[in-house]
């Protein structure tokens, strides 16, 4: 069952479509709903190594639908500390729950002031107006 | 012009729908200076008569009776009548791609069985659904073990097939990788030495049997390879496959050759097709297409072509392989002889080779032609000396009628007076006298 | 319908072998097979009907209209199939000496001096496989000619337009050079102002198919060669669309250094259901030393294979090239004669009329006059009545059609990207037309009908998406997973 589109507030979003929830010194990153849509069904993750270092704007992974690949663009620089196994198993769970069960990867960052740069959910719902 | 359908009244007619007035129009955006004026300087028309009366006597200039003891790589074996039955069924051989699986089930279901039974071959858990040849995909297969182990060296065996080591080579430098040869000793490859070679290479090459015919301690070669952490990849001919074992089961990463002798004529190289197999750790990475198996809307079993998000037109720059068309109706053909052989009929056509040509090997030995590397277990080929300048012998035997081989010295210096003799199932015991009296 | 496998019986089969009556030596018992293949076992009457049964569930040009896009599904002649079947062709061994392949030899001369006439340039390798091994062919000979002036270091980026083929950046990547994306302009050209921003002394060449996979001729083309040569850079013309311009216009002429032909498309090579092909490269004479080796060679009366090139990038096949494919292409070219230039003026008539037809029921990107292809558009469709290029493609079927090329290029959004060829009745593109004039009164209309289609196929539509998540790639015997049918 695909979600429904939604932004959710408490997110800082890159305008490739990614997102970030900041927990201290930790942040955890998935894709939005815009890009699941966008894809179609994902049928493949291809995660970062446990302990690979990320950089913001830069690609730390892969996901698949069946005509199509992205890249995973990071919002953030840091260390990958955990990968969303249930998505490596299941990448469909993006779809049905993109800010829930179907993030990607957590890690360490390596440069908290890099969220300043980031949208709010007012500024990535320019960038998709701008993009439609 | 007899393939052209359209009526002087179908063109005026087309033209005014268009709303221009002539056909020269249609051209209108090529600007002037790179529009071609002239004819085409090309020679006149034939008709179909004409034609076939031309390239006739163009066959006619080529030499075919000679009887055929020529391999390196490409052998007169037999190909079944089915075969070219079934490949002159224009549903598909006129068709492409199956890009749009319910028009194209029979050819999606046909090469989900290829990749059935080079999988069975091979030992191997997933197959392309065809390279170009038995040389490109040893290039491809580099590029697997490039990117799967992250190392820029591979090594290939020097008595793996010139022509199979000189494209590896010409292909080496666009992937960044160093290509590294480990010569033969006395026509086999020494694991020890492999085993050095491999350290820090993404890859070793051998050929099983090699090039010389010549069985190699192939799951040794595995070993070493897989000592140092390189993939090992069998270079094998299909045809042995019912005799010898398949390198899934000695610890090969990839099995990889090319398909010529099941189901293919030699047409003077091509086309053929090369097969590319691999543990399904690699399915990802490897190049072209791959059929799978689903359902449709109802339920129903079909095929489909699948992780299309390897290849060059969803992943562009980043694609496992540029390769787009490929080999598949020669791959049909080898699916087709396979499964006249079956199981049985595989092993005897191997044994029948190696009966031949140990026959041969005999026979000439006999009448003073001594084997180059004495004591190896070989297939279906092996080398001999002919006692002078092997362009010489095969001279004087082509006078008599019998193609003799491959004089080995085109690829390896020092082996000038060496003839690679191959014998397949067509050859008979009367041809094999006769290629022995030629050649003493 | 049951997979060959499903049908074997132990102890059948479908061909005999000779057994002499000679002892057959051991293979060592570490080297021997130990478990059988499972090949399938059946009598022949079983295999032949097995494999025909298959054949009636494709679909080739012999069986109908086959308009897809970029890859020029033109009729192929039978004739040239009886031609390369002749013993004197099928029959030769590629390692003969010259002496025996006389024949051979002179039909690969008289093909390349075809080729060097259509595409007007001065040397031409027979030896690769297929389009994309051309592509990757004539990047090499880039690098070579660069690194052979000393400027391979410097010489790094290939320039592609964003409508190019996937095979041209991924040749690029394969060649060891970086791509350099440029874009496409309101009329459907390469954009000349984006282009001179990106070349300049680090500018290998520029990749371009001509005409574009929007089947528009580029009318800069000959700014554009300005711009490259000006900067010692060379240009490679991807001949996918050559079948547009036999005789009309020479890719040499246009300025291109390398071009190769893909032979089963503009010269009928059939496309065997994903192959084989033909991909010959002509090339201009500064690239000439740096062909691979061996090329064909005339002395006299007589012909050969020359090795001796010391400047050869090397072999990027086995021996000389596809012959049976030459053989083929060469009959078809000697059919047509100097009548290619028809040929080629057929095919962009019938794809003009055919887009004259149906640019009121479908949206046209770029309004201008095609050549032997065109791109619409099911965008409008898609918005009013969600029915995609796909449905229009799947419902094409139920009308006894192949639906054209979808989804590319990537420019144009639900993209349906048609290519009729010169082989095709006036009847038979009025028919097409009709129906692609039916579907979209029927997206209107009737959606669910174009939803659901098709619906005179063996199968309804396949689910990719199960197909890609757990890949099963082969028969799996006793372990293989429920199935119906």
């Amino acid at each position: 069952m695909t979600a429904s589109e939604s932004y959710p507030d408490d997110l800082l979003y890159h305008a490739e479509h990614d997102w970030a929830r900041i927990d201290g010194d930790e942040a955890v990153l998935g894709v939005t709903w815009y890009a699941q849509d966008a894809l179609g069904e994902l049928v493949h993750y291809e995660p970062p190594a446990l302990g690979a270092t990320i950089g913001k704007d830069a690609s730390y992974g892969e996901v698949e639908s069946v005509k199509a690949v992205s890249d995973l663009i990071s919002p953030l620089s840091g260390e990958v500390l955990e990968i969303n196994q249930k998505v490596v198993d299941a990448p469909e769970t993006v779809n049905e729950d993109p800010y829930g069960d179907g993030w990607l990867i957590r890690i360490r960052m390596s440069s908290p002031d890099e969220r300043e740069q980031l949208l709010d959910r007012a500024g990535y719902a320019r960038v998709l107006e701008a993009e439609a | 012009m007899s393939y052209l359908s359209l009526t002087d009244a179908d063109r005026e007619a087309m033209l005014a729908t268009i709303g221009i007035s002539s056909v020269e129009e249609l051209f209108r955006d090529i600007p002037p200076g790179v529009r071609y004026a002239r004819e085409l300087d090309v020679a006149p028309a034939l008709t179909e008569v004409e034609l076939q009366r031309h390239l006739e006597e163009l066959a006619s200039k080529n030499t075919v009776d000679e009887v055929c003891f020529l391999g390196a790589g490409i052998y007169d074996h037999y190909v079944p009548a089915v075969v070219d039955a079934v490949l002159q069924r224009g549903e598909f051989l006129t068709a492409y791609t199956p890009y749009q699986p319910e028009m194209s089930q029979g050819v999606l279901q046909a090469i989900f069985e290829y990749q059935t039974a080079i999988c069975e071959l091979t030992g191997m858990d997933v197959s392309n659904a065809s390279g170009y040849d038995g040389t490109t995909v040893a290039a491809d297969a580099c590029f697997v073990a490039k990117h799967a182990t992250g190392r820029s060296k591979v090594v290939v065996t020097e008595a793996t097939n010139p022509q199979v080591r000189q494209v590896v080579k010409t292909y080496a430098p666009g992937f960044g990788l160093e290509v590294v040869e480990v010569p033969h000793e006395g026509g086999t490859t020494d694991p020890d030495r492999v085993r050095d070679a491999a350290e820090g290479a993404a890859a070793v090459i051998f050929q099983q049997p090699n090039f010389f015919g010549i069985l190699e301690h192939a799951p040794e070669l595995a070993a070493a390879a897989n000592d140092a952490e390189a993939m090992p990849i069998a270079h094998v001919d299909l045809v042995s496959l019912g005799v010898l074992e398949a390198p899934g089961n000695y610890g090969c990463a990839m099995a990889i050759g090319e398909g010529q002798s099941a189901g293919n004529a030699m047409s003077y190289g091509g086309p053929h097709y090369g097969f590319l197999a691999a543990r399904s750790d690699y399915i990802r990475r490897l190049p072209g297409r791959i059929v799978g198996e689903t359902v449709d809307a109802a339920g129903d079993r079909g095929y489909v072509l699948t992780l299309q998000t390897r290849e060059q037109h969803i992943r562009r720059e980043k694609a496992t392989s540029n390769i787009t068309t490929n080999q598949t109706l020669l791959a049909l053909a080898g699916l087709v002889h396979l499964s006249l052989l079956g199981p049985q009929g595989l092993r005897e056509l191997g044994e029948t080779c190696m009966a031949l040509a140990g026959y041969a090997q005999g026979r000439l030995a006999a009448a003073g032609l001594e084997p180059v590397f004495p004591e190896k277990a070989t297939f279906k080929e092996f080398a001999v000396h002919t006692g002078r300048n092997a362009r010489e012998a095969l001279g004087a035997a082509r006078a008599q009628g019998i193609y003799a081989g491959y004089p080995l010295g085109r690829d390896y210096p020092g082996l000038d007076d060496a003839l690679l003799v191959a014998v397949t199932e067509k050859r008979t015991v009367e041809e094999i006298d006769r290629l022995v009296e030629a050649l003493s | 319908m049951k997979l060959i496998y499903e049908k074997s019986q132990a102890g059948r089969r479908g061909i005999g072998i000779p057994k002499p009556d000679l002892p057959v030596p051991a293979v060592p018992p570490e080297l021997a097979r130990q478990e059988p293949p499972r090949l399938p076992e059946l009598a022949e009457p079983e295999v032949m009907r097995h494999f025909t049964a298959l054949s009636t569930r494709n679909f080739g040009i012999d069986t109908g209209f086959y308009p897809l896009g970029s890859c020029t599904m033109k009729y192929n002649p039978r004739v040239n199939e009886r031609l390369a079947g002749l013993p004197g062709f099928a029959g030769l061994h590629p390692l003969v000496e010259d002496d025996a392949a006389q024949g051979a030899l002179e039909l690969e001369w008289n093909l390349q001096e075809i080729l060097l006439e259509v595409t007007g340039l001065d040397a031409v390798s027979l030896q690769p496989a297929a389009g994309s091994q051309g592509e990757l062919t004539g990047l090499m000979l880039f690098r070579a000619y660069f690194a052979d002036r000393g400027e391979s270091e410097t010489r790094r980026k290939i320039v592609i337009p964003d409508t190019a083929h996937g095979t041209n950046p991924a040749s690029v990547t394969m060649a060891g050079f970086e791509v350099t994306h440029v874009k496409t302009d309101a009329r459907g050209n390469i954009d000349v102002d984006d282009l001179r921003g990106k070349v300049d002394e680090q500018t290998a060449g520029l990749m371009l198919t001509n005409p574009s996979t929007l089947g528009l001729f580029d009318e800069n083309i000959e700014e554009i060669r300005d711009i490259f040569h000006g900067a010692g850079a060379l240009m490679y013309y991807d001949g996918a669309n050559l079948n547009a311009v036999c005789g009309v216009s020479r890719p040499g002429d246009m300025g291109f250094d390398v071009v190769h032909i893909n032979l089963h498309k503009t010269f009928s090579q059939p496309h065997g259901g994903g192959g084989p092909g033909g991909g010959p490269i002509a090339v201009r004479d500064l690239l000439e030393p740096f062909l691979p080796a061996p090329v064909v060679v005339k002395d006299g009366a007589t012909f050969r294979l020359d090795y001796d090139r010391p400047k050869t990038i090397g072999k990027v096949r086995a021996f000389s090239g596809p012959f049976g494919v030459f053989v083929r292409s060469y009959a078809f070219m000697r059919s047509y004669g100097p009548g290619l230039l028809e040929m080629s003026e057929v095919a962009v008539l019938n794809a003009n009329y055919m887009l004259a037809r149906l640019k009121g029921a479908y949206d046209v990107q770029y309004d201008r006059l095609c050549m032997h292809e065109f791109v619409l558009s099911a965008r409008h469709l898609k918005k009013e009545h969600g029915v995609s290029a796909l449905d229009v493609a799947k419902r094409l079927m139920d009308y006894g059609f192949h639906p054209p090329t979808i989804y590319f290029p990537l420019v144009v959004p639900e993209a349906l990207m048609i290519e009729p060829t010169e082989s095709e009745a006036k009847e038979t593109l009025d028919a097409f037309c009709d129906a692609m004039i039916a579907i979209a009164r029927e997206a209107a209309e009737d959606p669910e009908i174009v939803h659901t289609a098709p619906h005179s196929r063996p199968v309804q539509r396949l689910d990719e998406v199960r197909a890609a998540k757990q890949p099963v790639v082969r028969f799996q015997f006793g372990g293989h997973p429920a199935r119906q049918s």
